[in-house]
């Protein structure tokens, strides 16, 4: 088992090149239309996930909302599984069957990809009441957007985490808008990590775009509930530089705005730490994109020539082990 | 066999399945130190601690997605509504998170749940706590339903449900759970498969297709028939999905006159399915169109005599044998 300790920046970089690139060549097979359904992008928001998943242990759960591309890239879920899904092909990281949007992959222990807003919040509680009923000391990452905060099952889930003392890391990907609706215009708090105090949740905010800080605040939080359970709340402000999905052009803020956020760019930004230690050049940089690059490019051509499922698997998925209905 | 209640029953399958199973555990409200709301759980927080009788708030959505979590890592959570109306709180988790989990997944996670609890319109309840879920659940695959009328089925089913590898529902009888029955001593493993139904009582004239509250119903409306020789076949369903075709149409081939007194509402209730599936099958074996027996149309009224109105009865019943026997 790999200790966060261990995890090397430069990787972390590369990890979140990979998404960044993984996600604009989905952009482009999405209008290619070579992608259907929904599909809602990551960009911009990749220190978030990379930070928490450097920060945590592979065998931690980790469950996400619906913009889930970027989750299972940075557990390790490879990027021809997940552009294979997306094109709803039988080699896809859930054979094709959920899309976008339900992105799983057991073996690294990631439960999902789910897209009723709020509604997997729950589901975390789950987990981590499972580690706590089998005496492990595994935590559980679960991630949400600010448009979760305002769900019941959210609240419901919350009062049950802190209840039980759930060793759950909240974490809240504040990326400023639901769809279209600001947090302003959604949310009746001042800042959203106020939510967690109503629970009596010890919270924080953290900057989302800032990769080191993500993964050390993470870090802090999931020693201390690994010796003792209990959950923590991060509000972790970042931005997300598309629309809600690939539907949305986003007229509902400005450029200045989105240019604002651009200019710190959370790749860029461990580039420079990164490049200022010593410990990266520009030639090195350039070859990590390279590479991200062209396994994109490959994982394109992988689910392009992979088979779809036949259609009378379908059956095989209703119940487990076959059954009659 | 020893006579029990169907309390005792499902009490016994509770207790039973914690002993044989660690991962198995049991969640609700008032399950554990109010020893349960209908004293389904009594003496299981003495019995088992409360590692594994777990209290919840009133939070049916949050509990119910904290089982479906549980379940995902291959815990058996036996998850307890105070009854199926409040069920619907947590609608999303049972129809959206249980069921769907598999497909969605591409088969990499099953759900190992059971949700139990009393279900359909007990006593003067009105309309908010009177419903009849079973409809509802079954529209969604993915959920297995039983429906168990007597004690041996409520501890044969619910020992079932709870070795399931997929989400089942156990509707319990609301009316029926101070009712008493023959069951087998606890040192024998009582299992009834899911999708069997069980013909509760002989006859060649007609057959009544029901299940839950409506099989003593049946029974009794059949022993009057019998005074008036005819001579009626009680089909109990006891599961909803898997739904029991072929008993249904051994005993409609027998009879070739059918009765179905459903719980639930008329507009897209089990019998509207059952009905479908017996005129497509064997459409050649019907001497009658077949009736169904249901609730009115309406939310349930309070008033007693109104209640017992809408809800089907033995005059409904008997009323409609008659006309399939064209008697």
């Amino acid at each position: 088992m790999q200790r966060p300790e261990q995890r090397d920046e430069v990787e972390m970089l590369a990890l979140m090149l990979l998404i960044r690139r993984f996600e604009e060549r989905a952009s482009q097979q999405y209008q290619a239309q070579k992608i259907g359904g929904f599909c809602h992008l990551y960009i911009g928001q990749e220190a978030v996930v990379v930070g928490a998943v450097a920060a945590a242990r592979d065998d931690d759960y980790i469950i996400t909302a619906y913009r889930d591309h970027g989750h299972a890239l940075a557990r390790g879920t490879s990027a021809n599984a997940c552009m294979a899904e997306l094109f709803g092909k039988s080699t896809g990281c859930t054979l094709g069957l959920g899309g976008s949007m339900h992105f799983f992959d057991k073996q690294r222990h990631m439960y999902g990809g789910h897209a009723i807003v709020g509604a997997h919040v729950p589901l975390a509680a789950g987990l981590a009441f499972a580690s706590k009923y089998r005496e492990e000391d595994r935590v559980t990452l679960c991630f949400f957007g600010d448009g979760s905060i305002n769900q019941g099952a959210f609240h419901e889930a919350l009062n049950l985490i802190a209840l039980y003392k759930l060793p759950v890391v909240l974490i809240c990907e504040n990326n400023l808008f639901a769809m279209g609706t600001s947090v302003k215009r959604s949310t009746s708090l001042k800042q959203i990590v106020d939510r967690a105090e109503g629970y009596d949740i010890p919270g924080d905010i953290v900057d989302g775009m800032n990769f080191r800080e993500v993964r050390d605040k993470i870090a802090e939080v999931v020693t201390s509930m690994r010796k003792e359970p209990h959950p923590a709340f991060l509000e972790v402000r970042t931005y997300r530089y598309r629309g809600h999905s690939m539907s949305d052009p986003a007229s509902y803020r400005t450029k200045d705005e989105l240019e604002k956020y651009r200019l710190d760019d959370p790749i860029l930004r461990l580039r420079a730490q990164l490049t200022r230690e010593g410990k990266l050049t520009n030639e090195q940089f350039d070859e990590l994109d390279k590479k991200a690059k062209q396994t994109v490019l490959e994982s394109v051509k992988f689910a392009e020539e992979s088979p779809e499922l036949p259609v009378e698997d379908v059956y095989k998925y209703a119940f487990f082990y076959g059954g009659k209905s | 066999m020893r006579e029990i209640t169907y309390r005792q029953a499902l009490n016994e399958a509770l207790a039973e399945e914690l002993a044989r199973d660690p991962n198995v555990f049991l969640m609700g409200e008032e399950v554990a130190e109010y020893q349960g709301a209908y004293k389904v759980s009594q003496g299981l927080l003495e019995k088992f601690g409360p590692k594994r009788i777990i209290d919840t708030p009133i939070s049916e959505n949050g509990f119910a997605g904290l089982g479906i979590g549980a379940a995902m890592t291959g815990l058996r959570p036996i998850v307890e509504f105070m009854t199926f109306s409040f069920s619907l709180v947590a609608f999303d988790q049972v129809v959206n998170n249980a069921p769907n989990m598999l497909m969605m997944s591409g088969g990499q996670f099953n759900i190992p749940i059971t949700f139990r609890g009393p279900n359909g319109p007990a006593h003067q309840l009105a309309a908010t706590h009177s419903h009849a879920t079973e409809c509802l659940y079954a529209n969604f695959p993915g959920l297995k339903i039983c429906t168990p009328a007597t004690p041996r089925d409520a501890k044969g089913l619910l020992k079932t449900a709870v070795r399931d590898d997929n989400p089942v529902l156990v509707l319990e009888a609301e009316l029926l759970y101070s009712s008493k029955g023959m069951v087998e001593p606890p040192d024998e493993d009582l299992l009834i498969p899911l999708g069997e139904a069980e013909v509760k009582r002989e006859g060649s004239d007609v057959s009544i297709i029901c299940y839950a509250q409506t099989v003593p119903l049946a029974l009794s409306v059949a022993a009057q028939l019998e005074e008036e020789d005819i001579s009626a076949e009680i089909v109990d369903l006891r599961s909803i999905k898997p739904l029991d075709e072929q008993a249904i149409f051994n005993s409609v081939s027998k009879t070739h006159r059918v009765v179905i007194v459903e719980q639930d509402r008329p507009f897209c209730g089990v019998g509207a399915e059952v009905c479908y599936r017996i005129q497509k099958n064997i459409f050649d074996e019907l001497d009658a169109p077949i009736i169904r027996v249901s609730q009115e149309d309406v939310p349930m009224p309070y008033n007693e005599k109104l209640e017992k109105f809408v809800l089907p009865n033995a005059d409904k019943l008997l009323s409609a044998v008659k006309k399939v026997c064209y008697a």
